[in-house]
C-alpha cells in the first residue's frame, strides 16, 4: 500500500511537470475537430482547409479576429476608380525558402487558384470577374467590368503561394510539403492525414513572430475526447468546446476558456413561393392556402419564438439572441433592429388577423449534426409554435441528406420543405454576403439568392442589395445595406433570426486566444501569458 | 479440397458483385455530396459545375456502370474530398486498423482462454463466479460509453495513459506499425482493450461452455485413468476439442472487429480506417464509402474461407465430408 502510494504521487508530480517543461520547449499541441481535405490553399475552399491555410500562407489583406481588414501581403489598396483598385505589396518579404516575394507570385496565384483541377469547391467566388496586372514589382490592379465595392474583402479570402513552387504543381505536391512554401508565420513538416498535421516556426516572418517552435495539430473528432485530451494534458489547446462541458471546464482551475460571438446566424427560412406548400395544412389536414405567404403570419411566429429562453434552455447560455444578420459590430448591421420580443398574446392576435385564429398544422425540417444543438432548437421551436396554434411537427436528419432536400429537393430543383432550420456565417464579415444568398430573389444568371430557401422576394429590397454591391464608397453601402436589411428582415421577415453562435476554446492555463467571429483556430495568435 | 476452395471462391465473387450494387445503389441515392463540398456562398454556376465535374449529373446506372468499368481495372473511384484514389486512402489507414483489430483479438484470447478454462474447470469457485459476472458486464456495455470512462479514468483521472491517437511508429516490412515503440504501446493499450472487451467475454463464455462440455467426456475420464498429467490433459485433450467453435467465432469476429472499430477509433482519435469511414459517410464521400465497403466484403469472404480451411484442418470429418461432396 505503502509503495502504491509513493508510485501514484510520482506519477502525478510526472504528470504535473509536463506542461512547464513543454512550455520551456515553446512547443504547442493543439486537439482540433476538423481536419483540412488538403495542404494545398485552393484546392478546397471550406472552412477548415481556410483556416489551415492562414498557418503556412499569408494573404494580401489578413482579416483580425473580428472580419475587420487589416494590411497582409499588400501594405494598402484603394480604389482608383469605380472599376479599377490598386494594391502596393509589401517588400522585403521572403517566401520559407528565401525567394523573395513579389508582385508575380500575385499574378501566378490568380490564375492558378480558379484552375486547380477536381476542386470540389473553387476560389473562383472570390477571383471571377476580376483581371490582375502587374504594374510594377510591388504594384497590382485589379480590374472589374462593374463597379465593384467587395474587392478588398474577396481578395482578403484568398492565400498567396510561391510561383517558382507553384508552377506545375499538383495539390498532392503541397500535401507531400514539396510546394507547400508560403510566406506564413509557420513552415509546414508533415502530415499524415487523420493523425498529425506539424508546422515549425518561421524565424524570419515578416509580421509578428509566434512564440512556438514547433505546433503539432492532432484532429480530434469527438467532443469528448477533445475535452478528455486536454484535461489529460495530452493537448495545450482545443477548439470547438461542446456546449455541455463548458460549465464544467469552468470550474477546472488548470483550463482557461475564451469565447466569442461568431459571424454565424441561426435562422428560420419559410416557403415564400408556393400557393400550396408541401408540409403545411389546416387543422384537420386539408389543403389551404400557404399562410407563410401572409405578413402577419410570419411576424406571428417571430413573436411566438422565446429566444431568450433557448439561449438559456438549449444552448446552455452559450449564444446570442438575434434581431438581424449579424450581430453588432459587424459592417452594414443596422443599429435599430432588435431581436423579436417574446409575445405569444400579440401573436395570436395577429394569427387571428390573418384569418386564421386556430392556426394551422406544420412541419419544421431542420439539420442534427450541423450547427450547435439544431435538432434541439427544432424541438424547441416546434413546441413555442404549437402553444400559438401553429401545430408544428419537428423532423431533423443528417445535414448530409438535409441540405440537398431544403435547398433542391422539390419539383424542378426547387427547395422541398416549407419551414427549416438554417445557418449562414458571413465569410466576407460584411451583411451584403447574408443578404445577396440569403433575401435576394433566387436569380441563376445573376447568381444572387443561391441559398435563398424560402425562395422569399422582394424588388425593393433586391434593388437596395444590388445597388450597394455597386457602391464602393463605405459609409454609402454600409447605408444601403442597413436599409436592405430593415426591410427585407425587419419588415417584410424574408427570414427569421434566432441566435447567434457563440464559439468556445479552450486552454492549459497559460494559454490564451482571442476568439474569431469567424470561427477559425489561427495558431500564431495563441500566445502564452508566461 | 481444390473443388471445395474453387466452389467458396465462385460463391464468393457472386457475393462481391450483389454487394456492389447494393452499396452503390443504397449510397447513392443518399443526399447529395455537393452541399457538403461547397463553400456555402457559392452561386449557382459554382455548384453547377461541381456537379458535373463529379460526374452526378449522370444516370445512375450510367454512374454504376462507369464504377464497374473501372473496379475491374484496380480504380475504386477518387475521394471527391481529397481528390485520390479512394482505395490508396483506405490502405494507407489500414496498417492502423489491423494494429489495434490484432492486438484487441490477441488480448481476447489470451485473458479470455485461461479465464474461460479455470471457470470451466472450477465452475462454483469464486473467481469463476466473479469472472462470469463480469463478462456479461463485457456484452452489455455499450462500447462507446466504456471507452469514455476508460479515457476519464486511465487519462484524466490517473494520468497513466495517454487519453488519444497513435504513438510513435517505426516501420516494418515497409509498414508502420507503433506496438514496437514504448509510447507506441501506451497509445494502443486502452483503445486495443476498449475494442477487445467485448470479445474477451465471448470467449470467456465459449471457453467456459466447451470445457464444461468436453470435461466429462469419456476421453478425459480415460487420459486421467491413464495416469496423465492434469497440464497434458488440459492443454493437449482439452484444448484441441473446444478451440473448434473458438476458432470459427474469432475468426468472424475479427472481420468485425476491423468492421466495427468505427466506435472505438471515433472515441481514441485512432487513425484508422474506421474513423475515414465516419468523415466518408458524414460528408457523402461516395467513392470512399463504397470502396470500403467492397473491401471489407472481400475481407470478409477471405476470413471464412480461411476459417473453413482451418475447419478441416482442425477436424478432419470437414474434409471427408467434403471429398464425398
Amino acid at each position: 500500500m505503502y509503495l502504491n502510494k509513493t508510485l501514484y504521487a510520482t506519477m502525478l508530480a510526472a504528470a504535473m511537470s509536463l506542461p512547464a517543461s513543454a512550455l520551456m520547449a515553446a512547443d504547442l499541441t493543439v486537439g482540433m475537430n476538423a481536419e483540412p481535405s488538403a495542404i494545398d490553399p485552393h484546392y478546397h475552399n471550406l472552412g477548415p482547409n481556410n483556416a489551415m491555410a492562414q498557418n503556412i500562407f499569408n494573404r494580401l489583406i489578413e482579416q483580425d479576429d473580428k472580419q475587420r481588414l487589416l494590411p497582409g501581403l499588400a501594405t494598402s489598396w484603394k480604389a482608383i476608380d469605380d472599376l479599377t483598385w490598386e494594391f502596393k505589396l509589401r517588400k522585403g518579404v521572403k517566401f520559407h525558402d528565401g525567394t523573395p516575394f513579389t508582385a508575380d507570385d500575385v499574378i501566378f496565384t490568380m490564375e492558378r487558384a480558379v484552375n486547380v483541377p477536381n476542386s470540389p469547391a473553387s476560389f473562383v467566388t472570390y477571383i471571377k470577374g476580376k483581371t490582375a496586372s502587374k504594374i510594377d514589382d510591388y504594384t497590382i490592379q485589379f480590374k472589374t467590368e462593374r463597379p465593384y465595392p467587395l474587392m478588398p474583402q474577396d481578395i482578403s479570402n484568398v492565400p498567396i503561394v510561391s510561383k517558382k513552387h507553384g508552377t506545375g504543381a499538383t495539390t498532392a505536391d503541397y500535401n507531400s510539403g514539396k510546394a507547400a512554401i508560403g510566406t506564413g508565420p509557420f513552415k509546414f513538416v508533415k502530415w499524415v492525414p487523420g493523425d498529425v498535421i506539424e508546422l515549425t516556426k518561421n524565424a524570419d516572418y515578416w509580421g509578428d513572430k509566434t512564440e512556438w517552435d514547433n505546433v503539432t495539430i492532432k484532429p480530434i473528432k469527438s467532443g469528448p475526447g477533445r475535452v478528455a485530451a486536454l484535461l489529460a494534458g495530452d493537448v495545450d489547446f482545443i477548439d470547438d468546446v461542446p456546449p455541455t462541458d463548458i460549465s464544467r471546464l469552468k470550474k477546472e482551475a488548470n483550463i482557461q476558456l475564451s469565447q466569442g460571438i461568431s459571424n454565424r446566424v441561426i435562422y428560420l427560412h419559410m416557403d415564400q413561393f408556393r400557393e400550396d406548400s408541401p408540409f403545411i395544412t389546416a387543422n384537420d389536414g386539408s389543403k389551404i392556402k400557404n399562410p407563410l405567404l401572409d405578413n402577419r403570419v410570419r411576424l406571428a411566429i417571430s413573436k411566438a419564438i422565446n429566444r431568450e429562453l433557448i439561449v438559456e434552455r438549449v444552448m446552455e447560455g452559450v449564444a446570442v439572441p438575434a434581431g438581424q444578420l449579424l450581430p453588432e459590430g459587424f459592417f452594414g448591421v443596422s443599429p435599430n433592429m432588435k431581436p423579436e420580443k417574446y409575445d405569444p398574446a400579440g401573436a395570436k392576435k395577429l394569427l387571428a388577423e390573418a384569418g386564421l385564429p386556430d392556426g394551422f398544422k406544420m412541419t419544421i425540417h431542420g439539420p442534427n449534426d450541423r450547427y450547435i444543438n439544431d435538432a434541439k432548437i427544432a424541438e424547441a421551436i416546434a413546441q413555442m409554435l404549437t402553444a400559438i396554434g401553429i401545430k408544428t411537427t419537428p423532423i431533423t436528419m443528417p445535414k448530409a441528406v438535409y441540405f440537398k432536400r431544403a435547398s433542391r429537393g422539390g419539383p424542378d430543383n426547387s427547395p422541398e420543405f416549407s419551414f427549416v432550420l438554417v445557418g449562414w456565417g458571413s465569410g466576407t464579415g460584411e451583411a451584403s454576403s447574408p443578404l445577396k444568398s440569403l433575401l435576394h430573389t433566387y436569380d441563376k444568371a445573376k447568381g444572387f439568392g443561391a441559398a435563398n430557401r424560402g425562395r422569399h422576394s422582394n424588388v425593393e429590397a433586391d434593388k437596395l442589395i444590388e445597388e450597394a454591391l455597386a457602391t464602393v464608397d463605405d459609409k454609402k453601402r454600409s447605408d444601403l445595406l442597413i436599409k436592405a436589411t430593415e426591410l427585407a428582415v425587419g419588415q417584410r421577415l424574408g427570414i427569421i433570426p434566432l441566435h447567434y453562435q457563440v464559439n468556445t476554446w479552450a486552454a492549459r492555463k497559460g494559454i490564451v486566444y482571442k476568439a474569431r467571429t469567424d470561427e477559425r483556430t489561427t495558431l500564431h495568435l495563441v500566445s502564452s501569458t508566461k | 479440397m481444390s473443388v471445395f476452395i474453387i466452389r467458396r471462391l465462385m460463391q464468393a465473387v457472386l457475393v462481391v458483385w450483389i454487394m456492389s450494387l447494393l452499396v452503390f445503389v443504397g449510397v447513392n441515392i443518399v443526399g447529395d455530396p455537393v452541399d457538403m463540398l461547397i463553400n456555402p456562398e457559392a452561386d449557382q454556376a459554382e455548384i453547377e459545375r461541381v456537379i458535373k465535374e463529379l460526374g452526378l449529373d449522370r444516370p445512375i446506372h450510367e454512374q454504376y456502370w462507369f464504377f464497374v468499368a473501372n473496379a475491374l481495372k484496380g480504380d475504386l473511384g477518387n475521394s471527391f474530398i481529397f481528390n485520390q484514389p479512394a482505395l490508396k486512402l483506405i490502405l494507407q489507414r489500414m496498417p492502423a486498423t489491423f494494429e489495434l483489430a490484432i492486438v484487441s483479438l490477441l488480448m481476447a484470447i489470451v485473458i479470455g482462454i485461461p479465464l474461460g478454462v479455470y471457470a470451466g474447470l472450477k465452475p462454483d469457485s469464486k473467481i469463476s463466479k466473479t469472472v462470469m459476472a463480469t463478462s456479461i458486464l463485457g456484452f452489455s456495455l455499450p462500447s462507446f460509453w466504456v471507452g469514455l470512462m476508460m479515457i476519464m479514468v486511465f487519462a484524466v483521472m490517473l494520468g497513466w495513459l495517454p487519453s488519444f491517437g497513435r504513438g510513435d511508429t517505426v516501420p516494418l516490412f515497409g509498414i508502420e506499425v507503433s506496438f514496437l515503440t514504448w509510447d507506441g504501446l501506451r497509445h494502443l493499450f486502452l483503445p486495443a482493450l476498449n475494442l477487445a472487451l467485448f470479445n474477451i467475454s465471448l470467449v470467456i463464455r465459449l471457453t467456459r461452455a466447451g470445457t464444461r462440455e468436453v470435461v466429462h467426456q469419456d476421453y478425459i475420464k480415460f487420459a486421467r485413468a491413464k495416469g496423465l498429467s492434469q497440464n497434458r490433459i488440459i492443454f493437449v485433450h482439452l484444448m484441441k476439442n473446444i478451440m473448434i467453435p473458438v476458432v470459427t467465432v474469432l475468426g468472424l469476429e475479427f472481420g468485425g472487429l476491423i468492421a466495427f472499430s468505427v466506435v472505438t477509433e471515433t472515441i481514441f482519435s485512432w487513425p484508422g480506417m474506421g474513423k475515414l469511414i465516419i468523415d466518408a459517410l458524414q460528408n457523402l464521400d461516395r467513392p470512399v464509402v463504397v470502396a470500403y465497403l467492397m473491401i471489407i466484403v472481400v475481407l470478409f469472404v477471405v476470413i471464412n474461407l480461411v476459417v473453413d480451411i482451418l475447419y478441416s484442418i482442425l477436424d478432419p470429418r470437414v474434409r471427408l465430408q467434403d471429398l464425398k461432396g
